[in-house]
């Protein structure tokens, strides 16, 4: 007798734990996606969760292809990207009811970095292009030591990997590329290479040793820029600029709303900086509003080209 | 009476419904891939498939490619690389521990390998990221350890417990009477273990090797992180490569559904399948056979 009232305890005890979960879950917020933004969106995940106990928001990775396709799959609320929404997964995404909204949480230099031994210091967006289109196999090539160039790079669900493609090498990867799991294994990775390059976020390159962030020109003759100059980065004179995104399906209601504001707040752009990446600019805090329901301006998220990146100058 | 033989029939009726439902899940499995494979093939020509190796699935500015030669060849390589290497060292530490060693070494080295088993593959290749990596770039004098070499010693590491373990048990149970009349004849041990007792545990060294190759062929984790995925052809066991298993979990995740790509993901998977059933076939062919000379 004793043992049934043991199991009829435990049994009650797992019903209330259960209950409990689901009562949580309601106010339980899932984001998934870009690396390049995990460990931004996880500290702001944190400062938010300490102002409002109770409140529960679990930040994954996975890229930001990944994100999107869970986003679209109803398997999370907001999607971290750092590439715009292709038409495609739009496509995907309206054929399933998701609507994708996109708001705008920060901006990111992307750097290009190579060894810290790596006598090369700048490139051109050109150059870079021909790098990692496999045209040019020697540093020598770049005033560098005679020694075959190693390319790391991300792999194809990856946003940032998807940006250089379309916005920089405006072709093909060459096959000899590395595909890393992530903006902190090319760290290391390059950090460990003489020859190699690779290219993350800036938030990664600030903080990494080891490594020589390149400065880089659209032009020599308009001079080499490195991402760490924020107004730099913020007037695209840094010309590898891109904003990083979160995608919602439709307007944002609740918590995820309430997290999106705090991210967009004074308080949320302060960690933005904190964490190595940019405040947005005006003219995204207008298209943010716009998203969010501020203004009658809604765009969707395959529209905004013209927001892309002033860099295609 | 009558009640114990209920009780046995209840049993062997048992018995057959979980070996009945074995076979529906695997043939279960097997459809679905197969199912799921066929639409790849509307677009690709299977030749181009199996013989090309360029993969490239996602791209925008030339026509998308879908040749899984260059991972074909990883795949193997990275496997027989690490057989290599694992099968003699799992043989002859298995000997080791079954002829040399004594009880007190035997009683804790034995529970330590089988540790080393449950060890999850992500820190297996973190490990070679930070540890394996840069020994044999110095090794080597390459400018980076991501490699397919890398990949091998770590997939032979994690097949060694597998193969240890059941080598090991496969030389205990020669009866001793073998032993014994080898020695009586004049042999000496290193002979009554390499001429004796290691034919005799033949089958069941050659089904430990088996599944520790299983293990290297379908392991995803470790080869993903320390392996470089490089999708080019490789030209030695020093060029990084890109094997089926790490091209299906890194792309899987990401895919439109129900798109050629998502059919090709598939169709590898099916070709995985395939490889491992041949595997399992030929060694138990190579079994049997061994067998039939033994009586």
């Amino acid at each position: 007798m004793k043992r049934y009232l043991h199991a009829l305890t435990l049994v009650a005890a797992l019903l209330f734990c259960a209950n409990m979960a689901m009562a949580a879950n309601s106010d339980m917020v899932q984001i998934k996606g870009s690396d390049t933004l995990i460990n931004l969106v996880q500290k702001l995940a944190e400062v938010y969760m300490q102002k409002h106990p109770g409140a529960s928001i679990a930040v994954t990775g996975g890229g930001s292809g990944t994100g999107i396709a869970a986003l679209v799959n109803r398997k999370c609320d907001i999607a971290d990207a750092s590439r715009g929404i292709k038409a495609s997964e739009v496509a995907d995404a309206n054929s399933k009811g998701i609507d994708p909204k996109r708001v705008i949480v920060a901006i990111d230099g992307l750097s290009v970095i190579v060894n810290a031994q790596n006598p090369v210091t700048k490139l051109t967006v050109d150059q870079i292009g021909k790098i990692y289109r496999g045209e040019a196999k020697s540093w020598s090539e770049f005033g560098g030591n005679d020694s075959p160039i190693t390319l790391y790079g991300r792999q194809s669900n990856s946003g940032t990997y998807d940006f250089m493609k379309e916005n920089v090498m405006k072709g093909e990867y060459a096959s000899s590329m590395k595909s890393m799991n992530g903006n902190a294994q090319i760290i290391e990775a390059v950090k460990q290479d003489a020859s190699g390059i690779g290219y993350v976020g800036v938030g990664y390159a600030q903080s990494a040793t080891g490594i020589a962030v390149l400065k880089v020109a659209v032009n020599p003759s308009m001079g080499y820029y490195d991402p760490f100059n924020a107004i730099d980065v913020k007037t695209g004179k840094y010309p590898i600029t891109r904003p990083l995104n979160q995608y919602l399906n439709g307007m944002p209601k609740g918590l995820a709303k309430d997290f999106i504001n705090f991210e967009l707040s004074s308080e949320g752009q302060a960690i933005v900086e904190k964490e190595g990446f940019y405040q947005i600019p005006e003219e995204y805090q207008k298209y943010n509003d716009g998203t969010l329901g501020m203004t009658n301006v809604v765009r969707g998220g395959s529209e905004n080209k013209s927001v892309e990146g002033q860099y295609s100058k | 009476m009558a009640h114990h033989k209920l009780k046995e029939k209840m049993i062997h009726g048992l018995f057959l419904l979980n070996g009945i439902f074995v076979v529906i899940v695997l043939s279960g499995i097997f459809a679905i891939l197969v199912y799921t494979s066929i639409p790849a093939f509307k677009e690709i020509k299977l030749g181009q498939f199996l013989f090309s190796a360029v993969w490239n699935p996602t791209a925008t500015f030339v026509a998308p490619s879908y040749g899984i030669a260059s991972m074909l060849v990883s795949t193997l390589m990275v496997a027989i690389g690490a057989m290599a290497i694992a099968v003699p060292l799992g043989i002859g530490t298995a000997a080791y521990l079954s002829d040399v060693a004594d009880q007190r070494v035997r009683e804790i080295a034995k529970p330590v390998i089988e540790i080393l088993a449950g060890i999850p593959s992500v820190v297996i290749g973190f490990l070679g990221i930070v540890l394996v990596g840069p020994v044999i770039a110095k090794v080597f004098h390459v400018s980076n350890g991501l490699n397919a070499l890398n990949g091998s010693i770590l997939l032979a590491v994690m097949a060694l417990p597998t193969i240890i373990s059941l080598s090991e048990d496969a030389l205990k149970s020669v009866p001793k009477s073998y032993e014994e009349a080898s020695l009586a004849l004049g042999a000496t041990h290193w002979q009554t273990l390499m001429r004796v007792k290691i034919p005799a545990a033949l089958s069941g060294v050659i089904a430990a090797c088996m599944l520790g190759m299983g293990r290297a062929i379908g392991e995803t984790m470790t080869v993903l992180m320390a392996t470089g995925c490089a999708i080019a052809m490789p030209r030695s066991f020093l060029d990084s490569v890109e094997t089926m298993t790490s091209t299906i979990a890194i792309e899987l995740g990401e895919v439109p559904y129900n798109t050629t790509h998502y059919y090709a993901l598939f169709a590898i998977g099916l070709t995985l399948f395939i490889i491992t059933f041949i595997v399992n076939m030929v060694s138990d062919i190579v079994l049997h056979k061994y067998q039939k000379v033994l009586k």
